[in-house]
């Protein structure tokens, strides 16, 4: 089993997806090539996932991305094996969880995993309280620790007041919260959330994103996060992985993503983003000539940071410093406003590698 | 040509001699097995028993009281209490009351007996497609059988009596509670399912938490249609001894006595909307949460 002390990392390998009555039988004509409408037309199955090959960091934020469809549902829950691959393995800690037992793997759900639906999937006939306590009554937790640690949650997403509610007296983003409690009431080390966020109001939404990331400052979690919105990506993920009809077209860091889309498909994802969020400092900073010039700003910083604290001081010039303080490059302020406003076109990013 | 208007059948005496093979075998096995057939039952008799004692020899107000309670209870609707207890003080009126006590008890076993074996042969069927298979056409066959043939073998078993007549009208009245189990546990979001799945619930914490109360109304459903069967079996039932309100509408129909038929007649369907209603507006609160509100 896995140590439930710190999170495990999750990697996924080769694994194939096909939906339909003899999945096996279509595994290698897809191995060979075959694409996902083929396999459609021809054979009347459903090339869900193709060769996908993931290091999820361990205690760390994996974002999934994706058009509707393109397999990001399906992915997640093989993580905790809700599907079962075609072919493939997820491997979660040292255990592969394809190959667990009936039993093994109840245990692996109870204890290591948690999961926050996009259906919300709420069981209808319990109250807030009593669906945020799910998790902790299938492990067998006396209900007097299951109150006080599902209350702590119901209040942190905001549900304070609506204990003894119904799922259907809310509405679709008190739901999703209360799936979301439901999940981190848990407490589990792999926190899987398909969504979780979609039904949110942008001010809530925020602020779920705060809770997701000061939890992580806590503890740090294994997270796998599917969003469709690439300003929630950048913010959360530490990596993030692109998929389009069952494939991963890309992954990488946010900055990766944005500075050097893959293709077409990418770059239109990534056209619309705030990049003064996303880049940082040392990405675009000239090598130093001469002695450091102005003030000095650490690397990691992102460029509209960088413009603030500069505008702020009323310089032009200023030098980036390694975390040790030691200067590394210049920063001139016309750099990074360019570099904010300018979106690179494909082929300019590709020829600037 | 004869042939064409005369079906060619099987003929008389290789017929008789088939009746009569598989009745013989049959009385044998009676003769041999019948006193453990009624041993076994014993404690369903016993179970009547107290049923009937416990609703004849109770004061009538009491009665009266608890049943409006229950109904109370169950539909939280005071309508349905007011009609409850002005059927059952007409009925009292009119000399039923000792009667309609025993059909309201030989229901309430009935339906009993029926909800402990009919739920879990439903749940089995909703958890394989194969058993499914098997039982649905056996169902199809009780609730298409005239009723009266149930009394035969049963009689044969059994003689004459209480029990004779709680089986025929078990075997009558079971299919629904086992139909609409299955359906309601197959009719379960599956959503929901793979929720409880993902936070590891075993087979019995999925069953127990998320199966059964959601398939509940459907199976309170289930129940209601049951206690109707039930009632409209308990006429039949008096003819192998079922005693309640049955009885004085046989000896009705034997000698013509049409007022005696229509009074009892009409206590039975005074019970069976007391049932009716109440059963249903409890069906409709256990649905009361599930009814999605918003999208
Ligand atoms: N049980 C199934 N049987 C057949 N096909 C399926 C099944 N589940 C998913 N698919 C197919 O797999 C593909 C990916 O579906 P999936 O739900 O993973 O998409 P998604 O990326 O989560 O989309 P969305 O953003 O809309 O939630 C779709 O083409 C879908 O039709
Ligand atoms: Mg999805």
């Amino acid at each position: 089993m896995v140590d439930s002390k710190t999170s495990p990392g999750i990697s996924v390998r080769n694994l194939y997806k096909i939906f339909g009555k003899n999945p096996e039988q279509y595994v290698d004509m897809v191995k060979e090539g075959m694409t996902k409408t083929e396999l459609n037309e021809q054979y009347g199955h459903v090339l869900g996932l193709k060769d996908i090959n993931i290091e999820m960091p361990a205690g760390g934020i994996q974002v999934v991305m994706g058009l509707s469809g393109s397999g990001k549902s399906t992915l997640i829950r093989h993580i905790n094996r809700l599907i079962d691959p075609t072919a493939g393995e997820v491997i979660v800690g040292d255990a592969d969880v394809c190959k667990m037992s009936a039993g093994q793997l109840r245990e692996f759900r109870r204890h290591e995993t948690a999961m926050v639906f996009q259906k919300f999937a709420l069981l209808p006939h319990r109250t807030v309280l009593d669906n945020a306590v799910y998790g902790l009554e299938v492990q067998g937790v006396s209900r007097a620790e299951q109150i006080e640690r599902a209350q702590r949650w119901i209040d942190r997403v905001g549900l304070t007041g609506f204990e003894r509610s119904y799922p259907n007296q809310l509405s679709g983003g008190m739901q999703q919260r209360v799936g979301l409690a439901r999940a981190l009431t848990n407490d589990a080390p792999i926190l899987l959330m398909d969504e979780a966020f979609s039904a949110l109001d942008p001010l809530i939404r925020m602020d779920m994103q705060s809770v997701l990331l000061d939890l992580q400052k806590e503890i740090r979690k294994t997270v796998v996060f599917i969003t469709h919105d690439l300003d929630e990506a950048l913010r959360l993920g530490d990596k993030i992985a692109i998929l389009r009809d069952g494939e991963i077209v890309q992954q990488g860091t946010g900055q990766d993503i944005v500075l050097n889309p893959a293709d077409d498909y990418i770059s239109n994802f990534v056209k619309e983003v705030n990049r003064g969020r996303v880049i940082l400092v040392e990405t675009i900073m000239k090598p130093l000539s001469g002695d450091p010039e102005g003030m000095g700003i650490v690397t990691g910083t992102t460029l509209e940071e960088a413009a603030k604290t500069m505008t702020d001081a009323n310089t032009a010039m200023a030098h980036v410093t390694d975390a040790g303080g030691k200067p590394v490059g210049s920063l001139d302020i016309h750099d990074v406003i360019a570099a904010m406003v300018t979106p690179v076109a494909h082929e300019e990013a590709i020829a600037a590698e | 040509m004869e042939w064409l208007y005369e079906f060619p059948s099987m003929n008389g005496a290789s017929l008789r001699a088939l009746k009569k093979a598989i009745d013989e075998g049959f009385r044998s096995f009676t003769r041999a097995y019948g006193e453990y057939f009624e041993l076994f039952f014993e404690p369903l008799k016993h179970f009547l028993i107290a049923s009937e004692d416990f609703m004849t020899e109770t004061p009538w107000p009491v009665i009266l009281i608890i049943i409006a309670f229950i109904a109370w209870l169950a539909s939280r609707d005071l309508r349905i209490v007011i009609g409850s207890v002005v059927t059952l003080l007409l009925i009292g009126y009119f000399d039923m009351w000792e009667d309609t006590m025993k059909t309201i008890s030989m229901i309430f076993v009935c339906t009993v007996l029926a909800i402990f074996i009919g739920i879990p042969i439903g749940i089995i069927m909703s958890r394989s497609d194969r058993v499914q298979a098997v039982v649905n056409p056996i169902l199809d066959i009780m609730q298409t059988m005239p009723s009266f043939v149930y009394l035969i073998p049963v009689v044969m078993l059994l003689g004459i009596g209480k029990v004779p007549g709680l089986i025929a009208v078990v075997i009558y009245a079971i299919p629904p509670i086992i139909r609409l189990t299955n359906l309601g546990i197959r009719l379960v979001d599956k959503d929901v399912l793979e929720a409880a799945d993902a936070f590891g619930s075993s087979n019995w914490q999925r069953l127990k938490n998320v199966q059964m109360p959601l398939a509940l109304p459907t199976i309170m459903a289930g129940i209601n249609q049951t206690i109707m069967m039930a009632l409209a079996m308990v006429v039949v039932a008096s003819m192998i001894g079922v005693q309640g309100l049955g009885q004085p509408v046989l000896r009705a129909i034997t000698n013509q006595y049409f007022t005696l038929g229509v009074f009892n007649g009409l206590a039975i369907v005074g019970i069976a909307i007391i049932f009716d209603r109440t059963s249903q507006a409890f069906g409709k609160r256990l649905q009361k949460h599930q009814e999605v509100i918003h999208g």
